[in-house]
């Protein structure tokens, strides 16, 4: 019954999104107001909310008359990978996606009260076109809730490298990012709907696009971790296709971010902002159409029905097509807004917009390119590191000496007397730059420019508090200033790690001491233990590096269900960096040892974790402010 | 900003239309020699890659030709396409499902001596994934599945 109850919710969610759509868009349905078309989204939401807890139900009791529960559960397996295992698949995911998109359409309707009410409704109501797409997927072409007759014995199981907790938290936060997005989307066409472009429209889209890019930038943290100790390969960012697609929609919201600053504050940059908001949104159903299509290879590609991926497609360029056919024919309408001198803050802002859409630029089309040449010639390629790192590295330098540089400067114009205080942090970089130089012999000219730049950011991110009352600074410049600290440092773990990791690899037999950077490591022995549904080899290492002895066990371990083999690295972490272990096969009787020692490499999640709580603290400086002046009315 | 105020919005205009030339013929340049193309065993023997040059070579390990050298991470093994047959030279720890008879790619280059230095291996990852390159050349693992994310 559960599984019949959620299919209904869905269908009358689907129903409620083309009464929602009708009422954004019908002419004369205005008349009454924005009181309808409020329920009718929060009805949506909710109803959508609802046929996504039936399926955590049934995956949670394990209900194996579900197909989709027969397929990726099983019943040995524990109860919080049985629940994430809801999301871990493609039609749960899909529906999660759609679910987010709901609720967010639902909190659309709930909290923004101050917008126009014209520009409003036919934001629910291009919210409400977004999901009626995603219902017509879900219910002709992807239905979780789909019963298997017979019933199966037992589940298939699910893929014991997602048996892990970051399985648990790493899709939700990245879809609260990917599809909170949608909002400025929906945001955007209201707005060229009624030509009003404006600092109520800014003010009104800041707080979701801040919500997003702070789930986003969390997601995108959580799982380039979760990549470096899962899969055992040492690397934190592979250029993946899939780690491109949240990438793509960071960099667009990163982007709208800033130049939602220059609409809010001076009413500039309106139509590159809308053009932005829809970007934005569009590189996060990209990013759903590369991943669930499974037209790319990558660890996340796993080939599904093609019907699925035409059918994304068809959606995708419907609703990207839709949103520029409306900029085309509307944005001409927009008014210019006051002029900016070339040094002010303005013009900085367009500087990180442009740099940020060119790495944009460069990351989708080395990320479609292969499928392109595939689709026309036949010939199959594939395009990682040399090329991203060649083509973005460069760029991203760049916009580090903007980020250095545009906090300091006004509004509107600048005489640059404040550069004068960079004196001091660009002479720091210089001396970092050139110490690298000479200390490091072996190349690496882009992570030595990137140490140089880092150093110069650090002290050069804190110098908007100067001379200013700490106590009276709004929340929302210490936002800044913290995410531009975090840059910073992730850039700093970035470059050091790069340029000064070390790496052993040895067969050794037990009693052997292996050294790996400043560390000197015994092999003590390798036993098997087994855990609920694996049996593991473990390995005990005993490292030091002339002060207290550290133990470490890296695992093989074998599952049953599927029956699989997976490596469990083990990870030391010092003050200084990470000392990052696994265990390979058996050759006689010696064991494959895998040793990286990985300065400062704890840096680049740090940064991650630090911009994150910029975007939070600014959410909460706007709320506060908000708050205090509804207060004060 | 630049020039007279009053044509500040094309000014604006242009800069965006100069980001995207620049971040087309930035990837252009960029793909010109860095994409890395997918090649199977026939191709290579038919000379398709220059030595040195970065390639993914995709096929099957053949049976019984997988062989560790005495320093136990060093692996070599013969990667055919029933067609033709490439020795490959790994050094590290080959994935967890990397058996003979079953597919595997090798990320690197083909030596002077016409061994293939692959510097990375892709294998079956799991008994339902497989890539979709390797999709095409053996019918038995079609019924993959999408898992994550």
């Amino acid at each position: 019954m559960t599984a019949e109850t959620g299919l209904a919710a869905l269908w009358l969610a689907a129903a409620l999104s083309l009464l929602q759509l009708a009422l954004g868009f019908a002419p004369g349905m205005s008349k009454s107001g924005s009181a309808p078309i409020r329920a009718v989204a929060v009805l949506q939401g909710g109803l959508t909310l609802f046929a996504f807890a039936m399926l955590v139900l049934v995956f949670a009791t394990t209900d194996l008359s579900v197909a989709l529960v027969a397929e990726n559960s099983h019943s040995a397996k524990p109860l919080l990978y049985k629940i994430a295992g809801t999301w871990g698949n493609h039609e749960g995911s899909m529906l999660l996606w759609v679910t987010v998109l709901g609720i967010s359409g639902a909190a659309l309707a709930i909290f923004s009260r101050r917008l126009e009410e014209r520009t409003f409704v036919a934001a629910l109501g291009a919210q409400g076109a977004l999901a009626l797409g995603f219902f017509i997927f879900l219910l002709f072409a992807s239905n979780p809730f789909a019963r298997l007759d017979p019933p199966a014995l037992e589940g298939r199981g699910l893929n014991p490298i997602l048996q892990d907790p970051g399985l648990a938290f790493h899709p939700p936060t990245l879809y609260l990012g990917y599809v909170g997005l949608s909002v400025a989307f929906s945001l955007a066409v209201g707005a060229l709907v009624t030509g009003r472009v404006d600092r109520e429209l800014a003010r009104a889209m800041r707080p979701w696009v801040l919500g997003a890019w702070v789930f986003l930038t969390l997601g995108i943290t959580a799982g380039s971790y979760w990549a470096y100790y899962d899969l055992g390969w040492g690397g934190w960012w592979f250029w993946d296709p899939v780690e491109n697609a949240s990438l793509m929609p960071w960099l667009a919201a990163t982007a709208l971010l800033h130049s939602l600053n220059v609409l809010a504050s001076r009413e500039s940059l309106r139509a590159w902002t809308i053009m932005l908001a829809m970007i934005a949104f569009s590189m996060s159903m990209v990013g759903t159409f590369l991943v669930r299509s499974g037209v790319l290879t990558s660890v996340h590609a796993f080939a599904v029905d093609p019907k699925r991926g035409v059918f994304l497609l068809i959606l995708l360029a419907f609703y990207v097509g839709a949103a520029l056919l409306l900029f085309a024919l509307r944005s001409g309408r927009l008014s210019e807004g006051p002029e900016f001198e070339l040094v002010s803050r303005e013009a900085a802002l367009v500087g990180n917009n442009l740099l940020l859409s060119v790495i944009l630029g460069v990351v989708f089309i080395g990320t479609l390119y292969p499928l392109f040449v595939e689709a026309l010639t036949g010939a199959k390629l594939s395009v990682g590191a040399p090329y991203f790192d060649a083509v973005v590295g460069p760029i991203a330098l760049a916009l580090m000496a903007l980020i250095t540089i545009g906090p300091l400067l006004n509004w509107r114009r600048d005489s640059g007397e404040r550069l004068k205080r960079l004196i001091i942090p660009a002479l720091l970089g210089l001396g970092a730059f050139i110490i690298l130089l000479m200390a490091v012999p072996q190349d690496g000219l882009l992570a030595k420019l990137g140490f140089g730049f880092a150093v110069a950011l650090f002290p050069a991110s804190l110098l908007p508090l100067l001379a200013r009352k700490l106590g009276r600074t709004p929340l929302t410049t210490y936002a800044m200033v913290l995410a531009h600290f975090g840059v910073a440092t992730a850039v700093a773990g970035m470059s050091i790690s790069s340029l000064t990791t070390s790496e052993t690899l040895i067969a050794a037999k037990p009693g052997e001491i292996v050294s790996v950077g400043p560390w000197s490591i015994r092999f003590d022995s390798i036993r098997p233990i087994a855990g609920p549904n694996w049996t593991a080899l473990e390995a005990t290492l005993y490292a030091t590096r002339g002060g207290a002895i550290e133990t470490l066990k890296p695992q093989a371990r074998f599952y049953t269900d599927p029956p699989t083999e997976t490596t469990q690295s083990a990870i030391l972490t010092t003050l200084t960096g990470q000392l990052y272990t696994v265990v390979g096969q058996q050759v006689g009787d010696r064991w494959q040892l895998r040793l990286w020692w990985k300065p400062m490499v704890t840096l680049i999640w740090l940064g991650g974790a630090l911009i994150a709580i910029g975007g939070a603290l600014a959410l909460l400086g706007r709320a506060w402010r908000g708050w205090r002046k509804a207060g004060v009315r | 900003m630049i020039g007279k105020p009053k044509h500040q919005r094309l000014v604006l205009v242009v800069i965006a239309l100069v980001a995207v030339l620049a971040a087309v013929l930035l990837a252009m340049w960029g793909l010109r020699d860095r994409a890395a193309y997918f090649y199977t065993p026939a191709d290579i023997e038919a000379g398709k890659a220059q030595p040195g040059q970065s390639v993914r070579l995709g096929g099957m390990v053949e049976k019984g030709s997988v062989q560790r050298l005495s320093d136990g991470v060093t692996v070599r093994f013969v990667l055919t396409d029933g067609a033709a047959k490439v020795p490959v030279e790994f050094r590290g720890i080959v994935p967890d499902l990397f058996r003979e008879g079953s597919g595997a790619i090798a990320e690197g280059s083909l030596g002077p001596g016409g061994t293939f230095d692959a510097s990375n291996i892709l294998a079956k990852h799991d008994e339902r994934y497989m890539p979709p390159q390797m999709g095409n050349q053996s019918a038995e693992h079609q019924t993959a599945k999408t898992v994550a994310k």
